[in-house]
């Protein structure tokens, strides 16, 4: 009888169901779709992170950053002489800084890979390297007035440099000169050849040639990135000169997300002689034994090798700025306030009108008592058919979610990350190309797709929810039934 | 047996109060028909809801066979209306979403029975009163006489020892009202019922053998001579 009953009076009573329905399935959409949004930023944000990290890594290792020392700027400097006889000769020079000009020692890392907790560690040697070509021409000095005199030489870098020399009153003028270059600024990682699980490599995937053997450990040998090759024209078997060193490209590396920004990978001890950084590492890979570990491992080396600045994905991710951040912002306040208050919503409507159902029902359900039924079987029947009404609402609201989640993840809104230290440590912003030239602080900028994978988790959440909704909505009207006594059903006819 | 003792009932509407009975005594013995008649709001109804323990006296006592029905528990009264008494509504009251078999089976439902017999005995009530072809038409589907009988089924179906009538005709025309009264005499003399039935109508009051005039709260009894509704 439960069950014709039900059936019976869902199918009476089709617009009001459907009303309810409606209201807890759009409640119950919206947090599959924030759900799945907020999911897919995390998984946007993982992606951004491993894409510093590679693959594997659970924390990086850097030297904390310090001030500058006086004299020393920090900055590229770059020296060209103007030529004095017109001469329009190209001339080039690299600069090849290490990452944020902060380094540790190799022993660091030896260091760091003895601590508790810690499964491998790996140093990485992360440069930027800013060159300059071009040519530079020297200003020439005219006097006027038509006296002789010895005609200055200008200053160097062109006009403005004023001339020296010469008796005339008159002051000579300088005239022409200038310079036309060029600036090219990439990234170069150091890896050691002899465990490229870790470090910057580990996030890529050579698609032509190969990677570095363990014997090339001081070989003039390059892999360069994908984008890098494209731009440069280079393919396997060509050279690649830096700051004068020439290297064999043995491989071509395509990052396993589009995020990552080194652009050649060298030999760890051909980075270090080129940034005449011998023994140094920027950064060190460290990968946990256990992955609930990492605050412990992060606490255990800061503590014991000093100097040091430990930087977990939890750090990071709080690093990341930028619409990604902001989307995730909304996603993680907006999306779940917005969602508690439709859902809430759609409970409150679902109980009202249950309840106004229920009171439109007073005949039938004083008959019943006056029947024999008791109060608890008369208010089993409205709490299950609120129950029904209310997985009807979440069957219908799971359909409308994942079709919201669909609909997102078809049109992978780009959104933006921008990862940056925060100012004072040398922290992930030091990762693999992260950093701009010199002391500057460092930021990255990457294109992230979203989106919004449905886990089952939430699936079963709006389960939940929907037969919360129709529970709260069946309390209510199972309360008013159970509270009508029989003889209403004589009343309501008297 | 029913034994009333001082039955009052006073209802409270905001800082007014009426006394819709005072003070009634009264007796049924069992297999009684009495009819209850009176004005409207001269309280017979409230008197019939004290009868069927669908309601408690302020005062006063009603038994039915020895229990007091103004002071057993709410599940004990419960139980007592699903396996005693049977009633039957002036607008018939049936479930609009259930056919006329499963409206009659509702009366089965509290007492436990297994949904194949209350099939069977929901069928075998509604064939009893006439109703055999029209088990699975909806209420909608039904005049109002065969509406009324399916009410009756409904209240006759469980067995009951008291059958309680709130205006059964009252929403019937006249040749359906003698109808449905000859079938309720027919039932009663079958089962041996104790019938009480509420009523305006004067022809059916004056057929009763027993009379109860209500005016006021206060009742009067009457004995007369029964006419029957059966066809000569």
């Amino acid at each position: 009888m439960f069950g014709i009953y039900l059936k019976r009076e869902l199918g009476r009573r089709k617009k009001a169901a459907l009303v309810i329905a409606l209201g807890l399935a759009l409640g119950i959409a919206l947090v599959i779709t924030v759900n799945s949004v907020s999911a897919g930023m995390t998984q946007a944000q993982d992606k951004v992170l491993k894409s510093l990290y590679g693959l594997g890594t659970d924390m990086t290792v850097t030297k904390t950053r310090s001030a500058p020392t006086s004299g020393s700027s920090g900055r590229p400097n770059f020296q060209f002489d103007a030529s004095s006889n017109g001469s329009d000769k190209t001339q080039s020079s690299d600069r090849v800084m290490t990452q944020g000009g902060q380094a540790l020692a190799s022993s660091v890392v030896t260091k760091v890979a003895q601590q508790k907790g810690v499964a491998s560690a790996v140093g990485a040697l992360t440069l930027n390297v800013t060159k300059v070509d071009g040519s530079f021409t020297q200003g020439k000095a005219q006097s006027s007035g038509g006296n002789s005199g010895n005609s200055g030489s200008g200053g160097q870098g062109g006009p403005g440099g004023s001339g020296s020399g010469g008796n005339s009153t008159a002051a000579p003028q300088v005239q022409g000169g200038g310079a036309n270059f060029d600036v090219n600024s990439y990234s170069v990682a150091g890896v050691d050849v002899g465990d490229q699980t870790l470090g910057p490599l580990a996030g890529s995937k050579i698609t032509t040639g190969r990677t570095f053997t363990a014997a090339q450990s001081n070989a003039k040998v390059a892999v360069v990135s994908k984008s890098y090759a494209k731009e440069n024209s280079l393919k396997v078997g060509k050279t690649l000169t830096i700051s004068g060193t020439k290297y064999t490209v043995i491989g071509i590396a395509t990052p396993d997300s589009s995020e990552s920004t080194t652009d050649v990978y060298l030999p760890l001890k051909q980075a270090q002689t080129l940034a005449d950084a011998k023994n140094k590492v920027t950064t060190i890979y460290v990968k946990a034994s256990d992955s609930k570990q990492i605050d412990a491992v992060k606490s255990a080396i800061q503590k014991n090798i000093s100097g040091t600045t430990v930087t977990t994905s939890a750090d990071l991710a709080e690093t990341v700025s930028g619409s990604l951040s902001t989307a995730s912002n909304l996603a993680t306040s907006v999306g779940k306030w917005l969602s508690i208050a439709v859902l809430a919503a759609a409970f409150l409507v679902s109980a009202l009108l249950t309840s106004s159902a229920v009171s439109r029902r007073v005949r039938e359900f004083g008959t019943l008592k006056a029947l024999g039924w008791p109060s608890r079987r008369v208010t089993r029947q409205v709490v299950g058919e609120s129950v029904v009404n209310g997985l009807l609402g979440g069957a219908l609201g799971i359909g409308l979610g994942l079709a919201a989640a669909y609909a997102v993840t078809a049109i992978s809104p780009k959104l933006t990350a921008q990862l940056g230290n925060t100012g004072g440590g040398g922290g992930m912003g030091g990762g693999p190309g992260g950093g701009g030239p010199g002391g500057q602080a460092s930021q990255n900028t990457m294109e992230i797709a979203l989106s919004a994978p449905v886990s089952m988790t939430t699936i079963a959440l709006a389960v939940g929810l929907a037969v919360a909704g129709g529970l709260i909505a069946g309390a209510m009207g199972g309360w008013r039934a159970s509270r009508m006594r029989p003889a209403d059903a004589l009343r309501s006819v008297s | 047996m029913y034994r009333l003792t001082g039955v009052t009932k006073r209802y409270t509407r905001g800082k007014e109060t009426v006394e819709a009975l005072r003070g009634v005594d009264l007796t049924i013995e069992d297999g009684d028909q009495l009819v209850i008649q009176g004005p409207t709001g001269g309280g017979k109804s409230t008197l019939l809801q004290m009868i069927g323990g669908l309601d408690r006296p302020t005062e006063g006592s009603v038994e039915l066979d020895g229990v007091d029905l103004a002071r057993i528990g709410e599940a004990r009264l419960t139980r007592l209306r699903a396996e005693k008494i049977g009633i039957i509504f002036q607008s018939f009251n049936l479930i609009p979403t259930l056919t006329a078999q499963e409206n009659v089976e509702t009366a089965l439902v509290p007492l436990g029975v297994r949904p194949a017999e209350r099939r069977e005995r929901a069928a075998e009530a509604l064939r009893s009163v006439g109703l055999g072809e029209r088990l699975t038409h909806a209420p909608s589907e039904l005049s109002g006489g065969q509406q009324q009988r399916v009410a009756i089924a409904r209240a006759l179906v469980k067995k009951p020892k008291v059958l309680l009538a709130d205006e059964p005709t009252g929403n019937l025309d006249e040749s359906m009202r003698d109808e449905i009264m000859a079938l309720l005499e027919g039932l009663w003399h079958e089962y041996g019922l104790t019938f009480i039935m509420v009523t305006h109508d004067s022809s059916i009051a004056r057929r009763a053998p027993r009379l109860a005039t209500i005016k006021a709260g206060r009742i009067t009894l009457t004995e007369q001579q029964p006419q029957s509704y059966a066809p000569h």
